[in-house]
């Protein structure tokens, strides 16, 4: 079963760059990485530039229309995500627990659609 | 009466007895196979339909409960096999095929259900979902009979029941029992719902038809005798017996509210009474305190003795504060405190909680009554009148008019 694991973050109360907070949560990224490596689970993962890079789009009566910004101005905002092979939701939520952000934002676990019944 | 009328009458009997006392553990070995809520609940009311039928032809099999299991699993392959695509369905009918289903086990009855419990009170539903499918799946209570108890419309809480079984399926909540590492954490939300399903019927008292104090009782000696020698699970089963025992002293003849001190201690069920405080007297010599456990002796005081032992409730609500230092304990605390004599003590720390608990009944009743003490008339007037607005059931107001009713005289 493979389920999206999307870290949410508020830029407000992030660790700031430089500091040992900061390096802590880098540290404890890598080690999450690092464990979903060795554990065989990790299919992929991306962290995202922050929301001020972010471009929206959508088509209206035919036209496309483009905004500068996210889909959605909150607090907390999509970080990076990761996508993992797991038995259940008991195994990735053990999973997103590690996850730095779970500590100041929002972490949240979706299961994917599966397109390709045959091949479970 | 024609003798098929007579025996169409005792099949009908029989089945929904079998459907009232067994739908639980006929769910729970379904789900273990099918891994599917709805698809397990449709074979079940499917094999149920056939029940109806065969029973009345060829009379009653030898093990009513056997024959629904093997039939609905026969119904439920037959819904794979025509609805499903091949890959798919291929997949499902080799976890069917695991063996011959022999539920007559117990071991293996007792397993189910206690891993249905632990899915059905999942952290990852939503609590008020929890309660209803616990209700639903252990409980074998009807949708209309759920509603009816959380007042909910039928179609609401039919649409929550089917939401949560569609996530556990779309999110594979597993069917299992937790590890270690996570047990004390999943069997908290387990005795939660639990807790909050004997609310429920005891905020309701006889309004409901079922009673849910009982069915919440029902379900936590389920998870003390699948789980044996957990404490806090036998300081929780023994709560709520003592709780429970008390119920017919509870409201006097016109149905309103008796306070603990005036209640007629020749109705309290003492075998109920008895079984919970043993339960509590075993929990406590495991040394694993936690806070149901504190909260079934403090109800073991009220009813030891003559009357309660305040300082030791005092002494075991300082405990309970500990773990959970909410308002609504530190009320009770300072009532416990205004037992023991200390009256301005109390009066003093019921102020401090007077922003926090606005809203909350017994917080005004409480107030009332220990302004009255004093003889500060006027405040008390204002708060018993601010504890009648609020009041949850008739039963509590009419109490609360009968105590205001003292005071001018």
């Amino acid at each position: 079963m493979k389920y999206m694991i999307l870290l949410y973050g508020a830029p407000a109360v992030e660790p700031a760059y430089g500091t040992p907070e900061f390096a802590k949560m880098m540290a404890d990224f890598g080690a999450v990485s690092a464990k979903l490596v060795a554990d065989g689970v990790l299919q992929t993962g991306e962290g995202l530039q922050g929301v001020e890079t972010a471009t929206s789009l959508r088509i209206r009566g035919g036209k496309v229309e483009t905004m500068d910004g996210p889909f959605a101005e909150t607090k907390e905002h999509l970080g990076g995500y990761y996508v993992i092979d797991v038995p259940d939701l008991d195994a990735a939520l053990r999973y997103a627990e590690l996850m730095p952000p779970a500590h100041w934002g929002t972490v949240e676990v979706r299961p994917l659609m599966n397109y390709n019944p045959a091949g479970t | 009466m024609s003798q098929a009328a007579a025996q169409a009458i005792a099949v009908t009997r029989a089945l929904n007895a079998v459907m009232r006392d067994d739908r639980g553990r006929l769910i729970a070995a379904l789900i273990a196979r099918l891994r599917d809520f709805q698809l397990a609940e449709d074979a079940l009311q499917e094999a149920a339909a056939s029940a109806l039928v065969h029973w009345g032809r060829i009379g009653l099999p030898d093990n009513p409960h056997g024959w629904l299991l093997k039939v609905a699993l026969r119904k439920a392959i037959d819904r794979l096999r025509g609805g499903a695509r091949e890959a798919q369905k291929s997949a499902d009918l080799a976890v069917l095929a695991v063996g011959e289903l022999d539920e007559t086990e117990p071991d293996m009855i007792i397993d189910n259900r206690l891993r249905l419990i632990f899915t059905c009170c999942h952290p990852a539903l939503e609590l008020k979902s929890r309660v209803a499918l616990t209700l639903r799946t252990l409980g074998g209570l009807s949708t209309p009979e759920i509603a009816a108890a959380f007042l909910d419309a039928e179609t609401t809480m039919g649409a929550r029941l089917t939401r949560a079984k569609a996530k556990i399926a779309a999110a594979k909540i597993p069917f299992v029992v937790p590890g270690p590492e996570d047990l004390a954490e999943r069997l908290t939300s387990v005795l939660t719902v639990i807790y909050l399903i004997f609310n429920a019927g005891y905020t309701a008292g006889p309004a409901i038809k079922r009673d849910l104090c009982e069915e919440a009782i029902y379900l936590a000696r389920m998870v003390n005798q699948l789980k044996p020698c957990e404490a806090e699970v036998e300081g929780f089963l023994a709560l709520m017996l003592i709780t429970h025992a008390r119920r017919a002293a509870r409201t006097d003849d016109e149905g309103a509210t008796v306070a603990l001190a005036d209640q007629d201690r020749t109705r309290w069920d003492q075998a109920a009474l008895d079984e919970g405080v043993a339960l509590i007297d075993t929990a406590i010599t495991r040394r694993c305190a936690g806070p149901f456990q504190i909260k079934a002796a403090i109800a073991a005081c009220q009813v030891a003795g003559d009357e309660p032992d305040w300082p030791q409730i005092l002494a075991l609500y300082d405990g309970l504060l500990r773990y959970e230092p909410t308002s609504v304990v530190a009320l009770n605390r300072a009532v416990a405190l205004a037992e023991t004599g200390e009256i301005e003590a109390a009066l003093a720390q019921l102020a401090g909680l007077a922003q926090a608990l606005d809203d909350y009944q017994p917080f005004h009743a409480a107030n009332a009554e220990l302004l009255a003490r004093r003889g500060r008339n006027t405040e008390s007037m204002e708060a018993f009148d601010r504890a009648i607005a609020l009041a949850a059931s008739p039963a509590d107001a009419a109490f609360l008019l009968k105590q205001r009713a003292k005071l001018q005289k």
